[in-house]
């Protein structure tokens, strides 16, 4: 059976935004610092390392999760998500003009685990209540907005989102 | 800070897990979900030199209903169980408590095995299973499988019965009466963190309106999940009427052993656990259906 020696690595494969990836990973490296330092994909943050803040969400075969939770070598074989996915090319998801526009970031630290946890929330809950979106960002934490903004934007994208031409709603 | 080395191994099957405990004893952690011994392994709190990662067992992410109830395989995850709409009518608890377990990114890992396993005090499933009578089916290379019940099981703060060299596979939840009331309260400073202190209670009434078999559990305010034992003799049989569940609530609160950390003092979890008993027999009692009649 599979087995790799502490100071050994394994090679991974890994779809990152639709990208495959290749790489040797030593088991010990976290997911957030994989895609971050061997990948350069530094949307995705780290901040307290514990599980705590959501800004390391990202997504694992569609779900979110935190990436400082998870080791690269679990990573082998499956589907990962970042802020890096999040536009079309240059045309933002609604999500991300709602919070440009509503001032849903300052110095923007939290704002790529916030998109990502949003998104997810919206494609369960399209219509989401005040409440609901405050119950479903509890999972992040933001040291600047004082998430009122926050909120204002998550909502107004759901609106957004509904009103889009159909297959657009709810889409991840 | 980052983990410090280990070596890591992804048996895919039960047999090959149960294999490498044995060999590997003290030396090796299981690493389920990851909710919890990530942390743990980030902070360096925990530094075992051998990972057993189990999500490659598809075999523990089973669930069953049948007449004997409700089997959840030990690597099901918190959101699966949260999403199955099956679940929740089998175990009205379930569709109550899940959502307030963590945040949703938490659940899309966290298992109920790891939960279990890890025996927070303040945890929801260690009280659930607690509430409900849960049976442990757990699983080593050298004993094969021993079934646990539940008040044999948490043992105290973070420890179980479960040896170095075992497996949790399986937890069975015995079915809901039917006319079953069903309430969890938790006091928590953020949706989603873990409680400073909670109440779970079910409440069944019979044709004559009292009360049958009366399950209240205080979780966070002790080393384990107690079912409170004094205040279910007093409700047992009762009709409910006016001061019932006051008093009940307040033997109840009386029960309890809690501790004093930086989040709250002793003294404080114990009046919040009197609060919530108290709303927790109230809610309950009034989603109760006669009995038979949900
Ligand atoms: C920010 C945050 C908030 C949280 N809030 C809550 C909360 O409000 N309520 C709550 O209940 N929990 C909460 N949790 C904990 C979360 O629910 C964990 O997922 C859960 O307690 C552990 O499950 P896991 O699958 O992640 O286990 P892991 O972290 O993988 O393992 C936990 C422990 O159990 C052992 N273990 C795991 N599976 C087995 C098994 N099958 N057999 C034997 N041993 C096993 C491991 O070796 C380890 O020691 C929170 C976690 C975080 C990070
Ligand atoms: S860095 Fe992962 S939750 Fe804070
Ligand atoms: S915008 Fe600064 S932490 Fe949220």
């Amino acid at each position: 059976m599979p087995e790799t020696s502490a100071s050994g690595s394994r090679t991974i494969r890994v779809a990152v935004n639709g990208t495959e990836y290749e790489q040797s990973v030593e088991p010990r490296l976290l997911l957030v610092d994989f895609l971050r330092h061997d990948l350069g994909l530094t949307g995705t943050h780290v901040g307290c390392e514990h599980g705590v803040c959501g800004a390391c969400t990202i997504t694992f075969d569609d779900a979110p999760v935190r990436s400082c939770l998870m080791f690269a070598v679990q990573a082998d074989g499956h589907r990962i998500g970042t802020i890096e996915g999040m536009a079309e090319g240059e045309t933002l998801h609604p999500l991300q003009m709602a919070f440009w526009e509503l001032g849903g970031l300052q110095c923007g630290f939290c704002t790529p685990g916030f998109l990502i946890a949003a998104r997810d929330l919206l494609a369960r809950n399209p219509d989401p209540t005040e409440q609901a979106v405050r119950e479903g960002l509890t999972g992040n934490l933001c040291r600047c907005t004082g998430y009122q903004s926050i909120v204002a934007a998550v909502l107004e994208a759901a609106r957004r989102l509904r009103q889009a031409p159909q297959g657009k709603a709810g889409e991840p | 800070m980052k983990p410090a080395p280990f070596a890591y191994c992804d048996p895919q099957t039960l047999e090959e897990a149960l294999e490498l405990l044995a060999r590997h004893g003290e030396e090796a952690k299981i690493l389920a979900g990851g909710q919890t011994l990530g942390p743990l392994l980030n902070m360096r709190l925990a530094m075992p030199a051998v990972l057993i990662d189990i999500n490659g067992i598809a075999a523990l992410e089973h669930r069953r209903a049948d007449t004997k109830g409700l089997a959840i395989g030990a690597l099901t995850r918190q959101s699966a169980l949260e999403d199955d709409a099956d679940v929740g009518a089998l175990q009205p608890l379930l569709a109550l408590t899940l959502p307030q377990i963590a945040h949703r990114a938490i659940r899309n890992r966290g298992t109920v095995g790891g939960s279990l396993a890890h025996a927070d005090p303040a945890a929801e499933w260690p009280a659930i299973a607690t509430l409900l009578g849960a049976e442990l089916i757990v699983q080593s290379r050298a004993r094969g499988t021993r079934i646990i019940p539940v008040q044999e099981f948490f043992i105290t703060h973070l420890t179980t019965a479960l040896a170095a060299d075992e497996i949790l596979c399986e937890v069975r939840l015995p079915p809901s009466a039917p006319g079953s009331g069903y309430a969890v309260l938790e006091f928590a400073r953020r949706h989603g963190d873990f409680a400073l202190a909670g109440a779970m209670a079910r409440l069944t009434r019979d044709a004559a309106g009292r009360l049958r078999d009366p399950r209240l559990v205080l979780f966070g305010v002790g080393k384990r999940p107690e079912r409170a034992s004094c205040a279910e003799a007093m409700l047992a049989g009762a009709r409910p009427e006016a001061g019932l569940f006051a008093a009940a609530a307040q033997t109840a609160a009386g029960e309890t052993d809690p501790y004093d950390d930086l989040h709250a003092s002793a003294r404080y979890r114990r009046h919040l656990a009197g609060v919530l008993a108290g709303r927790a027999l109230e809610q309950a009692f009034a989603r109760t259906g006669e009995d038979g009649h949900a």
